[in-house]
This record gives C-alpha cells, structure tokens and sequence, in this order.
C-alpha cells in the first residue's frame, strides 16, 4: 500500500452488525454476511472541504477525491465524470414539468456510461491494494469500462459477460484486447461464477472484492447533479435500478453533502425505475416488501437485466427514508422513451434511459412528480450501445439520385426560398 | 428427517459437513436444534433479536422462506433446506428464483 497521504477513510464497516475491518479488500462481513462499506472519517473531511475547495478542484470526478475512498493520488480515469446536467425544457413541456433536468452520462469519458465513474475509484484502490489484474462482473458498461481503463493503466484484465448481449457492448470490450469471458448464462450466472473465481484468484474483482471502493464512485453524480444546480438538491431524481446500489449511493451522497454543511437541506425524493421484464426491486415496493423475490430477466433493458439485486434492500431502503416511488415499464415504453428523449433533447441514451424516461413520465402522469418540483433523471448509457433495441421504430434514410431535380422531386417543398 | 445443506463458511462449524440431518418441526426449533449439535451456528444465522439476518436466505424446498411462514415455516420428513448466504452470489443456482411472467399469478 502507498503510504497514507490522506486520513480520511477509517476502514470497512457492516452495513448490518456494523462490525469493523481494516481498509482491505474485503466485500462481506465475515460474521453475518452483510455488506461491507467504507466508513470516512467525516471530520477530517470537514476541516479541508468547501465549496470554494471543490469548485477549484479538477473538471473531473476527482474534485470530490476528498468523499472518495482512495488513500493516495488519484492514478486511473483523471478524466471520468463532471458530465453536463442539460435543462430538458422540451422534454419538460412534454411530460408537463417545468424544472427537469437530464444529467447525462451518455458523454462519460472514457466509455460513455457512468461506470467510468466507478471503474476511476475501482482501479485506483485496486492499484493501492497492490493488483496488478483486474476483472468484473457485467452486463456490458461495466466490462467497457473496465477493459478501457485497464489499457490505459496497464493492467492485466479479465471481464466476465453474458454470452447475449449487445454487438456494441461486446466489441467495446475486444477492442482493449482484455480476455473477454462470455459465460452461456445471464448476469447472475456471471456474478456467481465471478464470486467462486474471486476466492481463488488474487484478483481485484472491481464489483466482488473491490465493490465497497467501488460502489462509492457513484455518489459523484449526486455531488455533482447539487453543484451543477448552484449548490442546491432537487425536489424529485430517477434513477435506473439494476442492483440498486446506484439508487443508494445517490441517496448517500446527498446527505454527506447535507452532513458537511455544503448545502442546507435535503428533501429530495429517490424514484426508482426498472423494466418490467427484470422489476424484482420496483415489485417489492408496490407490494410493501422490504425484502425482494428473485427473477429470471427477460427485457431489452440488458444493462438492468440483474435479476438477484445486491442493494434491493437498501434501495428499498433509501426510497421509502425519502419519500420516493418505484415503478416499471414495458420494452415497447423503454423504446418510447429512448426515442422521445432523442427528438427532444437530442440525447441518444441506451435502453436504460429509456426506462429512467418511460418511469420519468408515469410518475409526472399521476402526479407522483409535479410540474413545480426541480427534478432529475439520470441518464446512465450512450444508445449507440444499444442500437439493436430501436433498429425497427427509426426508418430508414431517404435515398435519391444525385441531382437537385430528384431532391425537389422527393420533398416537394415548393419553389426556392432564396 | 429432514436434509439441511450448510454453506461453505458455516462449515467450520459442522466440522466440515456440507449435508447436516434434523428431526425439528419448524425452522425456528431447527435453527436451536442445529444451535445444539454446532454451537455458534445460530448466531451467524440469526441477530441478537433471534431474527433471521438479512443477508442469510434459507430456503425450503427451493422457495425462500420469507415468502412462506419465515421462521414459522413447518418442516415435514422429507424436506430439504438450504442455507444460501445472499450477497455471496450463492450456491444454489435457482432457488427461490420466479420467472417475470410468474410473478403476478
């Protein structure tokens, strides 16, 4: 391990018996096999923190490194984060919201999803840990990610995938050289089989081993969805479910933010979206369940497609503490939701934002998100991943001869304009 | 009789045994019964308030036992049960596991 130049993790805690362990790498409480977290030490990390402090940091993730579970320099994805939040006016006036925001990681670098968020933290603790091969558990952004950052920092790397997933996806892994594993099975046939390799490999499995480093990588995108609205939390997000842990991660760092005394007040409520074809989180909380029933996913939503959810539980959790919703749709709204978000904002978002947009739009429906409140969705992958999903509902070019006769002919616009 | 298969960490405890046998007519009295033969198993398995932890699933007959009676659920002879730690990724490749079009029946 690099020596500590920073004192601001304290080590991993039980997220259930809250039994300590020392900052290794470590996933599940060896007593009762809760998941392990990182716990900070908070008032270190008040003394030197302000919003002055972030606002000077990097254009990149790396400027909340102070709320990120790293003991050195940061050393693997300088670049990650600080997407744009866009003003969705047309798809406000659309839906019938006058504050909605879209926060999109479909321009994440390096891999346009928002796990170069996670695979940034990920890689450079695997790398203080003393790794010199990383590998995964995906359902396709993860692998990109990781096979991508793994290139750039030299490091040896296996990504472990379901043997169905998108064209896209699965060469944007082959193009890193990384092994590409294709395991006849779904996600959690993957993850399970990533968790028996974990025990016997001396590997950093970024989500097995590493997950409690890595799963904090996505509260950047709630430090940064509060900076980029002047400093203030929203009123509504939604947020795309697959093991839930993004939805807790969001809800965790609004309030260190609140905690730290960087904003006032946080009334925001975390809304949940998931394709009904993989909905076992949204399904508990229409039932009133705390607890979760595991499916087998059937939906084009493969980045969702999680059908045992890690963080069910504590998403559940985080949505009832704020006072949020659940809700799922069907693949024909996810393709709905992807076009309109196209033709109105310009976003390409992959099948995933066109469950955040599909949920987006039945919770403004029946009034659960109202056209007064600020909100925002989270747009998490690029739609050029996932082109297979709309390929039927875009049409096709119109083809004409080269000349301006044949143009004319075609539109029929009339006489010239100019 | 009725069959329990014990998880890889819980092992230590059995003395190694990955199958263990039980007479109990519920889950709750085989947990104590286990408790007896291997001393320490309950309180890996249950909190200090006796409930199952979260992060334990115990299924009957591949159903998980949340959705049945939880610890109330009876046991006859013949019945198998699993002890799967959840977040593990699991043992126990389908248990407990619906089909989506399953759900709403």
């Amino acid at each position: 391990m690099t020596p500590t130049t920073h004192d601001t993790i304290k080590g991993l805690i039980c997220r259930e018996c809250a039994k300590e362990y020392p900052p290794v790498s470590l996933h599940v409480c060896e007593m009762c096999f809760g998941p392990l977290e990182v716990q900070y030490n908070y008032q270190a990390i008040k003394a030197r923190i302000s919003r002055q402090s972030i606002e000077a940091g990097p254009k990149s993730l790396w400027r909340y490194r102070d709320l990120l579970p790293i003991q050195g320099e940061p050393t693997v994805g300088l670049h990650a984060g600080f997407t744009p939040l866009i003003r969705a006016k047309n798809l406000g006036d659309e839906l019938g919201l006058d504050h909605l925001y879209i926060k999109n990681d479909t321009v994440n670098h390096p891999t346009l999803s928002f796990k170069d968020r996670v695979v940034a933290v990920a890689l450079t603790r695997a790398r203080e840990l003393g790794y010199d091969t990383v590998a995964c558990a995906s359902t396709g952004n993860l692998a990109n990610s990781v096979a991508a950052h793994a290139a750039a920092a030299k490091m040896q790397c296996y990504v472990f995938i379901p043997h169905d997933l998108e064209a896209s996806k699965v060469l944007g892994n082959l193009v890193y050289r990384p092994n590409v594993v294709e395991v006849e099975g779904n996600y959690d046939d993957v993850n399970r089989l990533c968790s028996e390799i974990a025990g016997e490999r001396k590997w950093a499995f970024v989500n097995v081993n590493i997950r409690p480093y890595y799963a904090e990588g996505s509260k950047t995108l709630a430090y940064e969805v509060v900076e980029q609205l002047g400093w203030s939390a929203p009123d509504q997000i939604v947020i795309p479910m697959a093991s839930g842990s993004l939805l807790t991660k969001i809800w965790k760092g609004l309030n260190e933010f609140h905690k730290l005394g960087l904003i006032d007040r946080v009334a925001t409520k975390m809304n949940g979206a998931q394709a009904e074809g993989c909905s076992p989180i949204s399904a508990a909380y229409k039932q009133g369940r705390d607890f979760f029933k595991p499916v087998k996913p059937q939906t084009i939503a493969k980045s969702l497609a999680i059908g045992n959810p890690a963080d069910g539980y504590y998403a559940l959790k985080a949505t009832a503490e704020s006072g949020g919703a659940m809700d799922a749709v069907t693949d024909e709204e996810i393709v709905e939701g992807m076009m309109l978000l196209a033709q109105t904002e310009g976003v390409f978002a992959e099948t995933a934002g066109g469950v955040t947009i599909g949920v987006l739009k039945k919770l403004a429906q029946q009034g659960i998100i109202k056209r007064h409140e600020t909100t925002v969705a989270l747009i998490t992958g690029n739609g050029l991943k996932t082109q297979e999903a709309v390929m039927h509902a875009v049409g096709k070019p119109t083809r004409i001869a080269p000349s301006l006769a044949a143009f004319q002919q075609t539109f029929n616009l009339g006489t010239h304009e100019r | 009789m009725v069959k329990v298969r014990i998880p890889t960490p819980l092992r230590p405890l059995t003395g190694g045994k990955s199958d263990v046998e039980t007479t109990a007519s519920n889950i709750q009295t085989m947990i104590e019964s286990l408790n007896g033969q291997f001393p320490g198993l309950k309180n890996r398995v249950c909190d200090d308030q006796g409930e199952i932890r979260r992060f334990v699933n115990i299924y009957l007959n591949e159903e998980d036992i949340r959705f049945l009676q939880g610890k109330d659920t009876p046991l006859k002879d013949g019945d198998e049960i699993s002890i799967v730690p959840a977040i593990a990724g699991g043992s126990h490749a389908d248990a407990g596991v619906a089909h989506p079009n399953e759900r709403h029946r």
